[in-house]
């Protein structure tokens, strides 16, 4: 966690020199601009920021990126991270993934990751398939998704990313979209601020594999019946005022606030509440709007700064022998 | 009673898994390493933690041989064996030497345990041991009873401490101080003072039983001569711990080590993490893979980045081995060989992952290989695969394996100030920064992340020379494969001048050996040169690249044994390098070979003419 303060370089030397190999049109180039604009406002020094990487189209993203970077092996940026982060604490990392590389082949190590609570920022950009690879279903996918790899339908259930990490007792759980900008910035600022392993899931739009399959989360015609923004503090309406949210016991209902129903019956918003989130991340089917925003956010004891506790308490239990005490170690004898 | 000199002795501790046996024998090392003797030990046990009791699986042993000569093996055949079941003495009679002495608990030959050891019915195993044997039936479960009757410990937790009698005979008849162990049982009890109680009481009574016995001959092993210096006893794990640490400090460094529980070397993870207060990081990684990836982002960030595993978790390592070996940045990978192939025979030794290890990666990705060769050894290689890694920019994998891991040894350790310093190319500035240029050795420069100006992107992708930025290039690709090539082969510039353990120049045979085989090949070609044969011995620690002058000292013998506890791998690397017709000697049984299996086929190929 860095205090933003004033700009230490520019958007525009924020991006490397290498040219961008991402199709024309894909969701990726958007979620790079952003994070090419919110960097320089972050207060941390470029030198002190690492991408890392695991392998897919997302996976890219380092090299694009005029910081320290590592594009790693397919699944494993998690773990890179982690030794990453053990080694040198004051380095600001962000993890970059996908739904086939940190969902499927590299599940366990994020799983892990999330429930020490390293401080890092992982951002998976979900896109529901397989790009690189050329359009297999991925652990997101719908069931019943027609690919080369599936051509009478998808059988696997898909993942719900967000109730994933918060089984994994996550600190930070967001969701936000490539198309939104402004949301996408406002949730990379709130990841970057947070100690301990920040998780943003991005809905990212792969035009050429699984073109359209956020549109109704992105198109100005459709998306204010179909998606809810999270604010904190604030209740949970949608469609433009027209409906809200209320609990009933734990059982989410939607009114109609346009019928006549009252503001102040409705569900407010609260990051810290940990059922109220699992209950928000399981708005993942038709009935409800999509939830976007800050789900979940905990403090809670960051892995590496517990390690270096450790070592400072060692220090001064067991005290700092120099190198020939430990090679001498506790029974030594002498031949003359 | 009279006290007969010794000059060597080979004692086998034997009992169940739940026994002690592993304690009482450690216990009889140290006390027996204080009292100046050299000595090398090898503890043996099943894979399971409480195998069936009482059965012939369920065996643990621990041998040790100590002398007033010098020592270069476990010792083969025992003098002495010490049984506390009848499966312990079904299992390891047979290879007690003729006439040797056997200690046993005669209460664990009772009708129960003769079923459990698979005796047949009836039969009377203590009475048909021949007469040449010294055999002292101890009632040891009674008299130790009888000499905890007043503690109100229950007869289970009394029998537990059955061990210190038995260990407290066996002090008697070495001669040996009781001092050591007595103040190692006042630590490890402290808090618990009537199991103190319980295990001093029968350590003392095993003690006075022996002197109490009328008629009985002691021994007594003095002094060995070895080099003047400070020593201490030490295992391959520990060595291997000890190592990284020395090298971290020697190079300025942080240590990391991630690393997946796994045995044969979840040792020198608990080794490691006992020494935080020198700043040691150690990471429990998830799986094997995220062990290696986890160090190979310490590595990334500037620490001495280590993984430590067996062979199974080798095998899951294998693909961040090849990322580690293109990003081209420092790395140990530390393989305590077990027998193998997949889950094998976890806690037995073999040098089967030889060949993995040189050649177990996609695409040419050549990693330096060293191998440790005794349980002091592997500080010394721990040493230098981290000085190699550091300063070659290279990950190296470090062959050790469970024998010498387990086993211990005496050990001159050296002085902090006079291991060789290690100096990793970590670069500050540069205004023209090129993350895969070279120096003269073909060594890229190290940035890391903090470095303002330096901000550079690595990848598994092919790199374009010198600026890494990723390059699908054909002539690149090819250019970049015969230079990492030559990075490693440069390396072989670096290592000392191959020396021949013992043994004539040049002749009829060399003995090749690697890794563990060292003491036992030492002592059969000692007595092949003492019968006149002339035999030469040679042992290999860098096995990748390997010495510049190995292909010289190879051509003046008219033949190469190599023995090898796996199926013949080291014998393929001689051949294919220096297409000499190597002599493969093969163990594959889970144990290290033993001097005689190697003196035998030494006379079967040289004689003495």
């Amino acid at each position: 966690m860095t205090e933003p303060n004033s700009a230490t370089f520019t958007a525009k030397e924020a991006a490397s020199d290498q040219e961008i190999k991402w199709c024309p049109g894909c969701g990726d180039y958007s979620i790079l601009k952003q994070m090419q604009t919110v960097l320089p406002s972050l207060g941390i020094k470029r030198e002190d920021i690492v991408f890392i990487s695991g392998i897919g189209c997302s996976s890219r993203f380092p090299y694009y990126m005029n910081t320290y970077g590592m594009h790693s092996i397919h699944g494993r940026a998690p773990a890179v991270a982690s030794g990453l982060k053990i080694a040198n604490p004051d380095l600001s990392l962000w993890v970059i993934t996908g739904d086939g590389d940190g969902l499927s082949i590299g599940g366990n190590h994020l799983m892990h990751l999330l429930r020490r609570n390293i401080d890092l920022n992982v951002l998976l950009f979900n896109n529901e398939i397989y790009g690189l690879t050329k359009g297999q279903y991925s652990p997101t996918s719908e069931v019943g998704k027609r690919t080369k790899s599936s051509p009478m339908g998808s059988l696997d259930h898909p993942f719900n990313p967000l109730a994933l990490a918060l089984g994994a007792d996550a600190t930070f759980v967001a969701r936000t979209i490539d198309r939104d900008p402004k949301h996408l910035r406002g949730i990379l600022e709130a990841s970057n601020l947070h100690k301990g392993t920040s998780f943003v899931e991005i809905y990212q739009n792969c035009n050429v594999f699984n073109d359209g399959a956020f549109l109704s989360y992105s198109d100005k015609k459709q998306k204010e019946e179909h998606i809810i923004l999270l604010e904190e503090g604030q209740p949970l309406v949608f469609d433009e005022g027209r409906k809200g949210i209320r609990l009933n016991g734990l059982k989410p209902e939607i009114v109609d606030l346009s019928a006549g129903e009252s503001l102040n019956d409705l569900w407010i918003h609260d990051s810290r509440d940990a059922t109220k989130a699992y209950i928000l991340s399981r708005f993942f089917d038709d009935t409800f709007p999509r939830p976007f925003g800050l789900f979940y956010q905990e403090d809670r004891a960051c892995y590496e700064d517990q390690m270096i506790a450790q070592i400072h308490q060692a220090k001064a239990t067991q005290g700092e022998t120099d190198l020939d005490d430990l090679l001498r170690g506790k029974r030594s004898w002498t031949v003359d | 009673m009279n006290t007969k000199a010794l000059s060597k002795v080979t004692i086998h501790f034997a009992g169940d898994s739940g026994d002690g046996i592993q304690l009482a024998g450690s216990q009889f090392t140290n006390t027996t390493a204080l009292a100046g003797n050299d000595l090398s030990t090898f503890p043996d046990f099943p894979a399971e933690i409480r195998a069936p009791i009482g059965t012939v699986a369920g065996v643990s042993g621990f041998q040790i041989n100590f002398g007033s000569e010098t020592i270069h093996t476990p010792g083969g055949r025992p003098d002495v064996l010490v049984a506390m079941n009848a499966a312990a003495f079904k299992k390891n009679f047979p290879n007690l030497k003729a006439g040797g002495i056997i200690v046993l608990d005669s209460a664990g030959f009772d009708k129960k345990n003769l079923r459990l050891a698979a005796y047949a019915e009836d039969s009377t195993p203590i009475e048909d041991i021949p007469k040449e044997y010294q055999v002292h039936a101890i009632d040891i479960t009674k008299l130790n009873r009888e000499a905890l009757k007043d503690l109100s410990l229950g007869s289970r937790d009394k029998d537990r401490s059955r061990n210190m009698f038995a260990l407290g005979f066996i002090y008697f008849l070495y001669s040996r101080s009781l001092a050591t162990t007595i103040a190692f049982l006042e630590a490890k009890f402290k808090n618990k003072p009537e199991v103190l109680e319980a295990n001093l009481r029968a350590l003392n009574a095993g003690h006075n039983y022996g002197d109490t016995v009328e008629a009985i001959s002691r021994f007594k092993v003095a002094p060995a001569k070895m080099e003047k210096g400070e020593y201490r006893n030490i295992t391959g794990n520990q060595a291997t711990a000890l190592g990284l640490i020395a090298a971290a400090e020697k190079s300025g460094l942080e240590l990391f080590y991630g690393s997946y529980p796994i045995t044969p070397a979840s040792d020198i993870l608990h080794e490691l993490a006992a020494h935080k207060n020198r700043g040691v990081k150690t990471f429990q990684a998830e799986d094997e893979i995220a062990a290696v990836t986890s160090a190979i982002g310490a590595s990334f960030g500037g620490a001495l980045a280590v993984t430590g595993t067996s062979g199974p978790g080798m095998a899951l390592k294998t693909e961040g081995l090849g990322l580690a070996f293109m990003l081209e940045i420092p790395m140990i990978v530390v393989n305590v060989q077990r027998g193998g192939p997949s889950t094998g025979l976890p806690t037995k030794t073999e040098q089967s992952d030889l060949l993995q290890a040189l050649y177990g990666r996609n695409g040419e990705a050549p990693i330096p290989v060293i191998a440790a060769n005794s349980p002091a050894d592997c500080f010394s290689a721990a040493y230098e695969a981290a000085r190699i890694a550091l300063e070659h920019m290279t990950p190296v994998i470090l062959l050790s394996d469970g024998y010498i891991a387990n086993s211990s040894e005496p050990w001159k350790f050296p002085q902090a100030k006079s291991l060789k310093p290690i100096k990793p190319p970590i670069i500050k500035t540069n205004d023209n920064y090129l993350p895969y240029k070279r120096d003269e050795r073909a060594v890229r420069s190290w940035a890391l992340p903090g470095t303002p100006g330096l901000e550079h992107r690595l990848g598994g992708l092919e790199k374009e020379m010198e600026t890494g930025n990723v390059s699908y290039e054909a002539d690149n690709h090819q250019e970049m494969v015969k230079i990492r090539d030559r990075k490693v082969r440069l390396i072989a510039k670096d290592y000392p001048k191959t020396s021949l353990v013992q043994g004539p120049s040049s002749g009829p045979l060399l003995v090749l050996g690697w890794g563990n085989t060292l003491g036992a090949i030492q002592v059969a070609v000692e007595q092949a040169l003492s019968q006149g044969l002339a035999v030469a011995q040679l042992h290999l620690k860098y096995i990748n690249p390997l010495p510049e002058d190995l292909g010289e000292i190879l051509s003046a013998y008219e033949r190469v044994l190599i023995p090898e506890l796996n199926n013949g791998q080291m014998v393929r690397i001689i051949r294919d390098n220096y297409l000499v017709d190597a002599v493969a000697l093969d163990k594959i049984k889970g144990q290290p070979f033993m001097a005689d299996e190697i003196l035998e086929k030494i006379k079967s190929l040289v004689s003495n003419d």
